[in-house]
C-alpha cells in the first residue's frame, strides 16, 4: 500500500510498519514478562480494530472517550479511532465518575474505551445522563462477568470482529485523512473554571513533536516509559506524537506502584519527570544513604561534592581540571554510575523537567550525576514544545529559548504571547473562550509573565494575574520569590507581599521536619511548631536564607526592587483546611493578606515584636485561640550594582 | 453438597471444643462461621484440614467419609487454608511463597530440579505462571521481590491467600482474613474474597468477627457458642435469632 504524505498518525504507523516493521514498538511488562509489540503487530491490531469500529458506526468527526492507564490497547485504540478520522479523548483514569461527565457531554461522545471493571463501573454510573454514548469497550474483563448492559462489549471481540472483515475500508479512510484534521482533544483541569476541551489537529500535535524529535536528534533506536497520565497532553506527545515521528519504543509498567522497578529494567533513554517525581526520587535516595554507615556516608558525601563542583561542567564538555577529572572518574565508578542504575538512568539521553519551578539544587543534583536533564516550557494549548534549554545552555532557573518555529514576545504587562504550528485549533464549543486565548493575530495568551534574561531564554516568573508592582513602578512577582524561598530545605511556604507598596515583606513557614532534624543535631529540645517557629536561632536560620535570595535577586536587575526587607515566622502552618492554601497547596495570598491584617502592618511597621491573638482550628473540628508575641526581623538587602561587583 | 459435617464431637482433655456440630457446604457457597470469642470456630476450621482430630463424628468431602483427616490428605484432596496468625516464610519473597502453595502439584523429583533437566525446567515455567496470575489477580505485582517480612500486615494477608490459591483449592478455609485490618484493607480482601468464588468457582468457609463483612458476603452463616452450634441459615435469620443475640450480648440470668 503506498502511504503517501505522512502527515497523520495512522499514515505514520502504516509507514512505520513497513519500513520497521520487526522492531519493537511498545513493550508491556504482563505476568512479569516484558512482551513486545513490533510495528507490524501493533498496525495489524489498529487496522482491525478500526474495522470493528467502522461496522459499530464510528465515522469521520465522531468523538470516542478513552479511560485507560497506560496500556498497548489503549494506544491502538487511539490510533485505530484516528484511522477512521474519529477523536480520541483521553480522559483521567482517576478522575471519578461526575468529573467525566462533563467532558462526555461537552465532546458528544459515542463510543467509551474502559480499561477494567472501575473504569465501567463509573461509565455507567454516568450513563443514564450521556445519551450520546452508544457503547462501552472494555480491556480487562475481570468483574465484568455478570455485566448486563447492552452498551458493553469487551476489546477483544471488538478485535475479532474486525479480524474477519474486509480492511480495505480502513486503508481508504486512513488516505482520506489529512494533517488539518482533528487528532486528539484534551480536557484542561478545570480547577478554577469548567473544564475546556482543546482541539488538537495532526499537524499541530506533530509538528512540534518533530521539531523537538530532530533537536535532541531522537531516532527508532530510543526508548521511553509512558507512566503519566494519558490525559495529559505531555503524555501524548512523549508516548505517541514523538514515537509516531522517530519510531522509538513507548514501555508501559505493569502497574503504577511497580514504575520505579520497571523504570530500571528498561532503562530509558528518554525521559521526562515534573520536579515533585524528581524530588521523590532524591528523598528515596537520602532516606537509604542515611542508613549506611559512616564510613559509606562520608564517602558518598565527598563524592556527591566533587560531583556538585564539576559533575555539570563534565556534562557540557567543558574544561576541568585532570584532579578533578580524575576524582570524578573514581566517584563515576563508584557512585556515580551505581546511582544512575538504581534510579533507572543509565542510558538516560535526554531527560526533561517542566511544569513548575525546580529547586537549583535538585537540578544540579541530577546534572552533576551525569544526567542530561533539562527545562522546557509549553501547555496543553501550544503541544507542549514551546521553548527546550539547548545542549550547552542549561540552568535551573529559565525555561530555555524558543524552539525552532515558535515565536514568543511579551505583551506590556509581561505576559508571554505565543505564535507557532502546535498551536490548538481551539477549545471545543466555547468560541468565547478561544477568542480569549488566541487572539486576532494567532497570538496565544498564556496567562504566565516573564521575560528574556539576557542570554535569550525565557524566564517564567509568575502568573499574570499575580504579579503587581511596587510603589515605585517596578516588577512585583510575589511567587518567584516565594519559590526562591521554598527552595531551601527549611522553608516550607512562603508568602510575599509587596504589590502597591515601597518595599517587599514576607511571612515564613519553616519546614517542622527539616528544622527539627536540625535543632536535634544541636541538642535544642523543643516542643513543637510554634515553639521552633519563636527561637531566636532559627530565625538567624531563616535570614540567613532570606538574604541569600536578596543577593540572588539583587544580581537580576528587572527584579533587584524585590528583595525582602523584613520578615517573620508564623506561628502556625499553613493549612487548606484553613483556607489559606488552595487544595493543591498554593498559597491565598490575599485571604492570608485579610486573615493576619495585624501582622501585615507590624511587618510595615517599625515595630521588631507582635502581639498575635488568633483562633485556631484543631483537627477534631474544635476551635481554641492562641496568643503570643511574633518576632520581626530585618535582612540585609545589596545593591544591584555591589552584587555584580561582588559576583 | 461438596462438604458436610456430622456430628463432629472435639474435646482437650475435660475441654469440650466442640460438641456435636453438624453443618455442611454448598459447592460455590461463601459458608461463614461466626460465634463470640472460644466458641470453637478455628477449632473447626482445624478439623477440617486435619490439624485436629475429632473423637466422634465424621467429615463427608465430596461424597467421600472421613473419620477424621489428614493434613496433607486434606491439601491433595483440594482444601487450602489461610492462619489466624500468618504463617507466612518471612525471609523468602512473596514469589517464592506463593510458589511453595504449589509445591504438591510438582511432579518433577529431586535430581531432575537440582540438574534443571529439560521437564524440571518447563515445569517451573508452568508453576511460575501460575504464580504470576495469582500476582496479578491480588494486585500484588509491586512487592513480588519483597521478602515477606517486610511487609505491612494487610498485604502478608493477601500473600497468604495467594499462597493459599496456588494450590487450585476446591475448598477454601479463612481464619480471620480481615482482622486488624483497616477498612481500605478489608474492602479489598472482600472484593478478592468474591472474586476467587465468582471467577474460580472456589468454595469458601471463612471465619470472621466483623459482622458487616459477614452480612455482606457469606451466603449462609453458622453460629458456633461453647462449641455448639446455635444457629444456622441465610445472614438475615442468623441476625434475627433470639439464640444468636443472646449469645453476643449476653442475657440476664
Amino acid at each position: 500500500m503506498a502511504i503517501g504524505t505522512l502527515d497523520t498518525f495512522p499514515k505514520l504507523l502504516m509507514h512505520h510498519a513497513q519500513v520497521r516493521g520487526g522492531r519493537p514498538a511498545i513493550r508491556e511488562k504482563d505476568l512479569g514478562i516484558w512482551q513486545t509489540w513490533t510495528w507490524k503487530r501493533f498496525a495489524d491490531e489498529v487496522r482491525a480494530l478500526a474495522c470493528g469500529l467502522h461496522a459499530d458506526g464510528l465515522r469521520r468527526g465522531d468523538h470516542v472517550a478513552l479511560v485507560s492507564d497506560n496500556r498497548p490497547r489503549l494506544y491502538a485504540a487511539m490510533c485505530a479511532v484516528q484511522c477512521l478520522g474519529g477523536v480520541p479523548v483521553p480522559l483521567y483514569q482517576d478522575a471519578v465518575a461526575e468529573e467525566m461527565l462533563f467532558p462526555i457531554q461537552n465532546a458528544e461522545i459515542t463510543l467509551a474505551f474502559a480499561e477494567d471493571q472501575e473504569q465501567v463501573d463509573k461509565l455507567l454510573e454516568i450513563l443514564p445522563r450521556c445519551p450520546t454514548l452508544a457503547r462501552i469497550y472494555y480491556d480487562e474483563p475481570r468483574g465484568l462477568r455478570h455485566y448486563k448492559q447492552p452498551q458493553l462489549r469487551s476489546y477483544d471481540e471488538l478485535l475479532d470482529a474486525g479480524r474477519k472483515m474486509d480492511q480495505s475500508v480502513v486503508d481508504r479512510e486512513i488516505d482520506k485523512g489529512s494533517g488539518n484534521d482533528v487528532a486528539g482533544m484534551f480536557f484542561t483541569s478545570g480547577t478554577t473554571a469548567a473544564p475546556k476541551g482543546v482541539v488538537h489537529t495532526h499537524a499541530s500535535l506533530l509538528g512540534p513533536a518533530r521539531t523537538a524529535a530532530e533537536m535532541e536528534r531522537l531516532g527508532e533506536k530510543d526508548v521511553i516509559l509512558a507512566y503519566l497520565p494519558p490525559a495529559w497532553i505531555g503524555q501524548n506527545i512523549f508516548s505517541c506524537a514523538q514515537a509516531f515521528v522517530t519510531g522509538y519504543c513507548i514501555c508501559c509498567p505493569e502497574a503504577p506502584e511497580t514504575v520505579m522497578n520497571d523504570m530500571r529494567e528498561i532503562g530509558p533513554t528518554y525521559y521526562f519527570a515534573p520536579p515533585r517525581v524528581l524530588e521523590a526520587l532524591l528523598t528515596q535516595v537520602s532516606i537509604r544513604i542515611e542508613d549506611l554507615w559512616w564510613g559509606g556516608r562520608r564517602a558518598y558525601e565527598f563524592f556527591m561534592a566533587v560531583a556538585r563542583r564539576v559533575g555539570g561542567s563534565i556534562l557540557e564538555g567543558k574544561p576541568v581540571s585532570l584532579g578533578d577529572r580524575l576524582l570524578y572518574w573514581l566517584g563515576e565508578l563508584f557512585l556515580y554510575g551505581p546511582l544512575r542504575n538504581v534510579l533507572g538512568m543509565s542510558r538516560v539521553r535526554v531527560a526533561y523537567t517542566a511544569g513548575e519551578a525546580i529547586g537549583p539544587d535538585l537540578f544540579k543534583f541530577y546534572r552533576s550525576l551525569g544526567i542530561n536533564l533539562k527545562q522546557l516550557y509549553g501547555s496543553t494549548e501550544t503541544a507542549v514544545f514551546v521553548c527546550i534549554q539547548p545542549d550547552g545552555e542549561v540552568r535551573s532557573d529559565t525555561v530555555g529559548p524558543a524552539v525552532r518555529g515558535v515565536e514568543l514576545r511579551f505583551s506590556p504587562e509581561r505576559e508571554l504571547l505565543i505564535r507557532s504550528d502546535g498551536l490548538f485549533r481551539e477549545y471545543y464549543k466555547n468560541p468565547e473562550a478561544t477568542r480569549q486565548a488566541k487572539d486576532a493575530e494567532g497570538w496565544f495568551h498564556t496567562g504566565d509573565a516573564g521575560f528574556f534574561d539576557a542570554g535569550g531564554h525565557v524566564k517564567i516568573i509568575d502568573r499574570v494575574k499575580d504579579v503587581g508592582k511596587l510603589a515605585d513602578g517596578t516588577l512585583f512577582a510575589p511567587k518567584y520569590l516565594e519559590n526562591k524561598l521554598k527552595f531551601f530545605p527549611y522553608i516550607k511556604e512562603a508568602v510575599c507581599f509587596g504589590d502597591l507598596r515601597e518595599k517587599v515583606c514576607a511571612f515564613i513557614n519553616i519546614d517542622p521536619e527539616a528544622i527539627g532534624n536540625w535543632a536535634e543535631k544541636r541538642n535544642m529540645p523543643y516542643s513543637g511548631y510554634t515553639d521552633l517557629a519563636s527561637r531566636d536561632e532559627v530565625y538567624d536560620l531563616v535570614r540567613e536564607c532570606v538574604e541569600r535570595v536578596n543577593a540572588d535577586l539583587a544580581a537580576e536587575p528587572e527584579i533587584a526592587n524585590s528583595q525582602i526587607h523584613r520578615f517573620l515566622i508564623l506561628h502556625k502552618e499553613l493549612e487548606a483546611d484553613d483556607g489559606e492554601l488552595t487544595r493543591t497547596r498554593k498559597v491565598r495570598r490575599g485571604f492570608i493578606g485579610e486573615k493576619y491584617e495585624p501582622l501585615l502592618k507590624a511587618l510595615y511597621s517599625s515595630d521588631s515584636m507582635v502581639h498575635v491573638n488568633a483562633q485556631v482550628r484543631y483537627e477534631d473540628g474544635r476551635t481554641g485561640t492562641f496568643s503570643a508575641d511574633l518576632k520581626i526581623r530585618d535582612a540585609s538587602t545589596f545593591a544591584p550594582a555591589a552584587a555584580k561587583q561582588a559576583a | 453438597m461438596i462438604l458436610s459435617v456430622e456430628n463432629v464431637s472435639l474435646a482437650f482433655g475435660g475441654v469440650k471444643a466442640l460438641s456435636d456440630v453438624s453443618f455442611d457446604v454448598k459447592e460455590h457457597e461463601v459458608r461463614a462461621i461466626i460465634g463470640p470469642n472460644g466458641a470453637g470456630k478455628s477449632s473447626m476450621l482445624n478439623v477440617l484440614n486435619g490439624v485436629y482430630h475429632p473423637q466422634k463424628g465424621t467429615i463427608r468431602f465430596k461424597d467421600k467419609v472421613f473419620a477424621d483427616m489428614d493434613s496433607h490428605e486434606a491439601a491433595a484432596l483440594g482444601i487450602a487454608r489461610t492462619f489466624q496468625n500468618i504463617a507466612l516464610f518471612k525471609g523468602m519473597s512473596v514469589l517464592d511463597n506463593i510458589m511453595t502453595g504449589r509445591n504438591l502439584k510438582m511432579r518433577c523429583n529431586f535430581v531432575q530440579q537440582a540438574l534443571w533437566l529439560g521437564p524440571a525446567k518447563r515445569e517451573e515455567i508452568e508453576h511460575r505462571r501460575a504464580v504470576e496470575e495469582i500476582i496479578d489477580f491480588l494486585e500484588i505485582q509491586h512487592i513480588r521481590r519483597t521478602p515477606v517480612g517486610r511487609l505491612p500486615y494487610g498485604l502478608q494477608k493477601r500473600v497468604e491467600l495467594g499462597r493459599a490459591l496456588a494450590a487450585e483449592p476446591k475448598l477454601l478455609l479463612l481464619d480471620e482474613p480481615m482482622a486488624g485490618m483497616n477498612l481500605e484493607e478489608k474492602q479489598d480482601m472482600c472484593r478478592f474474597v468474591l472474586e476467587v468464588n465468582d471467577q474460580f468457582g472456589t468454595t469458601i468457609v471463612l471465619i470472621e468477627h466483623d459482622m458487616g463483612v459477614v452480612m455482606d458476603i457469606s451466603d449462609r452463616v453458622v453460629v458456633l457458642d461453647y462449641g455448639r452450634k446455635i444457629a444456622d441459615g441465610t445472614p438475615e435469620e442468623v441476625r434475627n435469632d433470639q439464640k444468636v443475640i443472646d449469645a453476643y450480648l449476653g442475657v440476664a440470668h
